[in-house]
């Protein structure tokens, strides 16, 4: 699954702009960063509630495919900036993290493996 | 190939965290590090940065590479760590309540460290600070 295939699926808005449509290799939720850093892998795309900056400190060290924030909590300008600034896409969606991880799994992205 | 940095971490500001971690791994990027080793090393120089800004009063980070390794330090100064075994146990974290609502102090910092480094070395002393060693193979 692209990032342009989840887009159409969900209709999740992209909050920073024109980006590379990679691949999305697999899919994990959690909001605890330490589980995320023990978990992550490249080409993931990561459902969390957390919206700060170290959440786009962690995607950009192990290089997700994206970062998706659910049930259209705010995300601070700041925190856009530094995320188009790291080459990191972040989507905002009206689902549910349960609902965005039904999305994916049904369209074939598996759950990534502790690394 | 012979590369020793040390980059200063200051304690309690979590709007900077994770920069320390972020010019690291662009230097790996630039060396070809492979990717297996980038992400390890990436995994636990962010965990030892965000220890220092959460627990510690300050310290530094160094980044060294040899022929054969990647040697990643982390000193502080600070309360010291009174029984190690306990912090290496998944879990368990003495984090603010405050950290925690930003999802850390998941008490997986310690052990995600010695997972992903090939070896790994902890000492501490109470109200003095702790020292960190982890070495990956290249």
């Amino acid at each position: 699954m692209k990032l342009s295939d989840f887009e159409r699926l969900s209709g999740a808005a992209c909050l920073t702009g024109e980006h590379e449509d990679r691949e999305i290799a697999c899919g994990y939720t959690c909001d605890l960063l330490s589980h995320v850093m023990g978990r992550g892998q490249a080409d993931m795309a990561w459902i969390t509630v957390q919206a700060h900056m170290n959440v786009i400190a962690v995607a950009a060290l192990l290089d997700f495919a994206c970062v998706i924030i659910p049930e259209n909590l705010p995300v601070d300008k700041a925190i856009i900036a530094k995320a188009q600034e790291e080459d990191i896409v972040i989507y905002s969606s009206d689902k549910t993290a349960f609902e965005l991880v039904m999305l994916l799994g049904e369209n074939g992205v598996p759950a990534a493996k502790k690394g | 190939m012979m590369i020793k940095d040390t980059y200063p971490v200051a304690a309690g500001d979590m709007t900077v965290a994770g920069d320390v971690s972020a010019r690291i791994k662009r230097q790996m990027k630039r060396l070809g590090i492979p990717s297996d080793i980038m992400r390890r090393v990436s995994v636990c120089t962010y965990e030892a940065e965000i220890n220092l800004v959460i627990h510690s009063m300050g310290g530094e980070i160094e980044f060294e590479i040899t022929a054969e390794d990647i040697i990643v330090r982390s000193r502080d100064v600070g309360p010291g760590i009174p029984d190690i075994s306990k912090a290496m146990t998944e879990g368990w974290s003495t984090a603010s309540n405050e950290v925690r609502n930003m999802g850390f102090g998941a008490g997986m910092g310690l052990p995600n460290m010695k997972r992903n480094a090939d070896e790994f070395s902890i000492e501490s002393t109470v109200g003095v600070g702790t020292n960190i060693v982890m070495t990956f193979h290249i």
